[in-house]
């Protein structure tokens, strides 16, 4: 099968940092993939890459060609300058019909919301509001940056439901990048850690068996640290974990991805 | 052609021979570009980009008179280099604010100096600056209103790219969009609008009259497009309000018409509290 979206070899820099290095990674149609790691891991970095935002410093990033892409932002700041109603905002950048503007609101749980101003909805709306208008383009694969920040936990839980709904509905594959791994993990097919480079790979079960992983999901945020520093119990790809387990002193933690 | 288009024709070109009509046609020809070109510097923080492209201008200016060249030519050229530099600079990540500060200050300082090296142009320097609209000719006019259109047609033709890469650069990049290229449409309006605008408003002024409009249509519109279009509207009653008062006091035309403009931004303050 012909992977939706494949990176091989991938470096990017931002000025003399280098902020991805060698990552290797596909997303096969229908397959759902979670990547997590700590702030400054690069996993925006990659997601913005993926899209072609971000020009390669060394390897590719291959898209299907006419990939329909449906992308959730991490956090859309709209300018209190620019008026936008969500009527408005699902119509970007393809018109769509009421109707189907209607049927997507109705489906993300937001029914009768178009006359609003986006700037005036509650955060979980407006990521809904995002979602419905992602849903619009019929996407082969739904990418999500992060999409639950700022959400309470049970606004967060919710969320994540309506996608598996949506996944289960259209099929479509989903790419996301999370901190919330407790709430995800079982119905991730992968998860990827990053930390600058991909540091292991594998399945939930394998990655959610790790001890560490257990005693910092279990205490939320700052859980995705525990990922890159679990027992090496499974196989990982060639050089994918070199880093040092010794070093409990994280913001010291340095990976040399040569 | 019958008698009546003859008579309709001959008074439109008699009208045409009155100062005060082709200023309030080119008035109302550039807010047609302005409007909706204003929305944009609005919603994407590009006010003083605008500055120091309208500045640069000045530059232009001297320079078209130092090789001969006509006036809207060279003001073109200066604004689309200072604006193609500035859109460049501001992917790389540097402190924009500073930059655009140096850009647009030194730009009107060296045009300044540029233009003392030409006698004539210094006494007249000040029309160049606050602008002549009263001074306006019908080749002026043609000009005005085939770069407003011009960039009407341009901003009409990238709309939904253009409101979309303003939303988020992500989330059109993701759709299909190259929000570069929308950038470059923006840059390339706004050059464009500098060069026909300088005439009217002059180099000091132009990025008020992107700027005020806009934002005053802000204040009662809900959708991006009402906004632009109020802009468009707000615009053209600066225009109209700013030439009679000019008339009426003996004011210069062009900072009369922005005090206009001023006067209608306070009035929707007034207006949005009640709404």
């Amino acid at each position: 099968m012909t992977p939706l979206i494949a990176a091989r070899g991938l470096s990017i820099r931002h000025g003399e940092t280098t902020v991805l290095a060698h990552v290797d990674f596909t997303i096969h149609p229908g397959e759902i993939v979670t990547v997590v790691g700590p702030n400054g891991s690069g996993k925006s970095t990659l997601i913005r890459a993926l899209i072609g935002l971000e020009p390669a410093a060394e390897g590719r990033v291959d898209r299907a060609s006419g990939l329909r892409i449906g992308y959730v932002p991490q956090k859309l700041h709209i300018d209190a300058s620019l008026p936008m109603t969500v009527r408005r905002f699902l119509s970007l950048p393809k018109r769509v019909s009421d109707r189907a503007a209607r049927a997507a609101l109705a489906r993300t749980g937001v029914e009768g919301l178009e006359m609003r101003q986006l700037a005036r909805l509650s955060g979980g709306q407006f990521q809904r509001v995002l979602l419905a208008r992602a849903l619009l383009a019929e996407p082969q694969i739904l990418i999500l940056d992060e999409p639950t920040q700022g959400l309470d936990q049970p606004a967060t839980a919710a969320f994540y439901h309506l996608i598996e709904e949506v996944r289960a509905q259209t099929d479509c594959a989903v790419l996301l990048v999370s901190h919330d791994l407790h709430v995800v993990m079982s119905a991730s097919d992968r998860v990827i850690c990053l930390n600058g480079h991909v540091c292991c790979e594998g399945t939930p079960k394998v990655v959610s068996a790790a001890p560490e992983y257990r005693a910092l999901f279990g205490h939320g945020t700052g859980g995705a640290f525990a990922l890159y520093r679990h027992e090496h119990d499974h196989d990982h790809e060639a050089g994918a974990c070199a880093h040092d387990h010794g070093d409990h002193d994280h913001h010291e933690h340095h990976h040399d991805p040569a | 052609m019958t008698t009546a288009t003859t008579i309709t024709m001959s008074t439109i070109m008699t009208l045409l021979d009155d100062f005060l009509i082709r200023a309030a046609l080119a008035g109302i020809g550039l807010t047609l570009a302005t409007g909706p070109l204003g929305a944009f510097v609005v919603w994407r923080r590009m006010a003083y980009f605008g500055d120091a492209t309208a500045h640069a201008a000045i530059l232009g200016v001297a320079l078209s008179f130092g090789f001969g060249l006509s006036v809207y030519i060279g003001t073109l050229a200066v604004a689309l280099g200072m604006a193609l530099t500035v859109a460049s600079l501001s992917g790389r990540g540097h402190a924009m604010d500073t930059v655009l500060g140096v850009l647009a200050h030194s730009a009107l300082a060296f045009g300044l100096v540029a233009a003392s090296f030409f006698s004539g142009l210094r006494v007249d320097l000040s029309a160049w600056l606050f602008g002549d609209i009263l001074a306006v000719s019908r080749a002026d006019l043609a000009i005005v209103w085939g770069g407003a259109l011009a960039v009407l047609g341009l901003m009409l033709w990238r709309w939904q790219g253009l409101l979309t890469a303003t939303l988020n650069e992500e989330l059109a990049q993701a759709s299909g969009l190259n929000p570069r290229r929308e950038r470059l449409a923006l840059t390339l309006a706004l050059a464009l609008t500098v060069a026909v605008s300088i005439k009217i408003v002059g180099a000091l002024l132009i990025a008020a009259l992107l700027i005020i409009p806009a934002a005053t249509a802000r204040q009662l519109a809900r959708t991006p497009e009402a906004m632009a279009m109020g802009a468009v509207g707000c615009g053209a009653a600066s225009v109209m309000a700013g030439l009679l008062a000019s008339m009426q006091f003996d004011t210069p035309a062009g900072p009369s018409i922005v005090a206009a403009a001023a006067c209608l931004f306070v009035l929707s303050l007034g207006v949005r509290r009640r709404a």
